[in-house]
């Protein structure tokens, strides 16, 4: 082990895929908070309280929850919905809650506009453009999510989650996996419940 | 171990009952023992590989194996199967197969592989899992079909998985453990089961095997961490708009982050490969011996013999055998070798790429005898392997 931590940047120039320093990914019934292995549980209050003391808590849903693809997928669409519509009915004075999708993974040239989208390639002009300071990946295929999630940590001070649909992200500061509609569901009840709602 | 758990339990359309992949390697099924040549163990395992498809181009020592892959097309196991134009063209209709979804199976040796070479970083950028089995031979002039494991040092930074089967057992054993690997969601990478070309493809070995009426979960393509389509069609279009032709920091930085997180992933292989591999991706045999023979391949196995040889003279000498080459087991070989006073790195190739991998994990790297070597098809007798270390023993005053 390298004592390696995975927390918001600015990083590093380049900085590196956090498996190559040690961190793990977590098994079943597990999740990982800025390196270090937790229950689901621990994260669901973790990524709950992100969210609430956030300016700009902004969630990211990329093309396997944007596009109705396959048996399930609209339900989970619906949850990241819920999860967003809650975020804004909970909102303080100052803090503006973003949904901004990541429709696709082309490079976008000659300049993104990052009031509408994000793109993997260059996350970090988004999250600049709108202050964001916590986000959530749902729906990202998980090549580009690691090599957005990288990015971000090299570039920005934004802190970062994942609800990943497979095995999760250690490029993330926090990952859940298996995400479900019911993950997220439950997400949006812990945000709820720690907002005394 | 994470796959089409569904479909667990059901039949294909072969008749075969789908099992977990631990299921082949515990004592739940039954199992047969087959006197088998190397090529016709490749048969065998893929005849309970659920693959696809499987393409390639004849070149010794790996033909025979193709070929018989090829009856396993006409008896309906493997869904596609074709010979392609070359080595090159081969790697890149892998590619088309496994970009549309489907499990794929190829082979080459030698000047194949480094015909083909351009295709294994774009598998392993692509995050396609295709299984390359390298049978492996000499590729320098003068023209040399005998084995030779040059080539695999030359593999070492695509991307890939890189495994090395000692034996037969272990080359039917890899194939099959490398497809659920390989296709893990955090992983999803290509494979190369690399064994000694000839000394394990051309000789038989009694190898013990589930029945054939089972078979590994098929593929899900659904799991990717890329989408399942061509790099032409977006959301991802790689191909049509390459970062190669955006000239800015931006790009620079997409394609290092890429790049980082290939190796990320092969990383992210050592979890699941130790528990299908027993717990570790090496194997120590008495490790405490002030000597250690270090190596993988046929090399460990000469070794073996050459240690039996020693003990009848006296000599302690230990063994570490390395089965996996990406990702390199750099904590446990260091580990293995801490107490050692000589460590012998004997490889089948003259560049001693083995020797390096090793050197550059341990600390006092100097107790590594680089060698000795021996290429182009020539054996590594346990007697010199044995003159070798007795001669270092004198020099070094080792005990």
């Amino acid at each position: 082990m390298t004592g390696y931590k995975v927390i918001a940047g600015p990083e590093a120039f380049l900085p590196p895929a956090a498996a190559t320093m040690g961190i793990e990914l977590p098994d079943e019934g597990g999740a990982l908070i800025e390196g270090t292995l937790v229950t689901e549980e621990q994260a669901l209050e973790h990524a709950a309280k992100k969210f609430l003391e956030a300016k700009v808590p902004t969630i990211f849903p990329g093309p396997l929850v944007l596009w109705d693809w396959r048996e399930g997928v609209a339900k989970k669409a619906k949850a990241v919905r819920d999860m967003f519509e809650t975020l804004k009915g909970l909102a303080r004075p100052g803090q503006k809650p973003m949904l901004i999708p990541m429709a696709d993974y082309r490079p976008k040239y000659p300049k993104i506009d990052p009031e509408i989208e994000i793109n993997p390639n260059h996350p970090n002009l988004t999250i600049w453009h709108n202050k964001i300071d916590v986000c959530m990946f749902v729906g990202v295929h998980c090549h580009f999510a690691n090599i957005s999630l990288k990015i971000i940590r090299g570039e920005t001070n934004c802190y970062t989650i994942a609800m990943c649909a497979q095995h999760g992200h250690e490029d993330a500061m926090m990952t859940f996996r298996d995400a479900s509609a019911e993950k997220i569901d439950q997400l949006t009840a812990k945000i709820k419940e720690l907002a005394g709602k | 171990m994470s796959t089409a758990k569904s479909l667990i339990g059901t039949k294909n359309k072969m008749g075969q009952t789908i099992v977990d992949i631990e299921d082949f390697f515990n004592d739940k099924l039954p199992k047969e023992q087959h006197f088998m040549t190397g090529s016709e163990i490749v048969k065998e395992a893929i005849k309970r590989a659920s693959v696809d498809m499987s393409i390639s181009y004849p070149i010794t020592p790996q033909s025979e194996a193709a070929a018989l892959v090829g009856e396993l097309w006409v008896e309906g196991y493997v869904k596609g199967y074709f010979r392609g134009e070359h080595e090159f063209a081969v790697m890149s209709q892998c590619a088309g197969a496994a970009f549309g979804g489907a499990r794929v199976f190829t082979t080459t040796s030698g000047p194949g592989t480094l015909r083909a070479y351009e295709n294994f970083p774009m598998w392993s950028g692509s995050r396609l899992p295709i299984m390359l089995c390298l049978m492996v031979r000499g590729i320098n002039t003068p023209l040399s079909i005998q084995p030779d494991t040059i080539e695999m040092g030359m593999l070492l930074d695509t991307g890939m998985l890189m495994w090395h089967a000692e034996n037969a057992q272990e080359l039917f054993d890899y194939l099959l453990m490398g497809y659920i690997v390989a296709e893990q969601p955090d992983i999803h990478l290509p494979i190369a089961v690399a064994c000694d070309g000839f000394f394990v493809s051309h000789t038989k070995e009694m190898v013990e095997m589930v029945s054939k009426d089972y078979c590994i979960p098929p593929y899900d393509p659904y799991r990717a961490p890329v989408p399942v389509m061509d790099m032409e069609t977006a959301p991802m279009r790689i191909m049509r708009d390459p970062f190669v032709m955006k000239s800015n920091y931006i790009s620079y930085m997409t394609h290092a982050s890429w790049q980082l997180e290939i190796r990320g992933a092969i990383e992210r292989s050592r979890k699941y490969t130790k528990r299908l591999m027993g717990g570790s991706l090496i194997e120590v045999e008495n490790g405490d011996a002030d000597i250690i023979i270090c190596s993988s391949g046929t090399a460990i196995s000469q070794g073996r013999e050459a240690i039996r040889l020693m003990k009848a003279k006296g000599m302690d000498v230990g063994l570490v055998k390395i089965k996996t080459i990406r990702p390199f087991p750099d904590d446990e070989v260091r580990k293995a070798l801490e107490n050692a006073k000589l460590i012998v790195v004997p490889e089948l190739n003259i560049s001693g790429w083995m020797a390096k991998e090793i050197k550059s994990c341990i600390d006092r790297n100097d107790r590594v005898l680089v060698g000795p070597h021996v290429a182009g098809g020539m054996t590594m007798p346990p007697e010199v392997l044995m003159e070798e270390i007795e001669k270092e023993i004198a020099l070094r005053k080792v005990a």
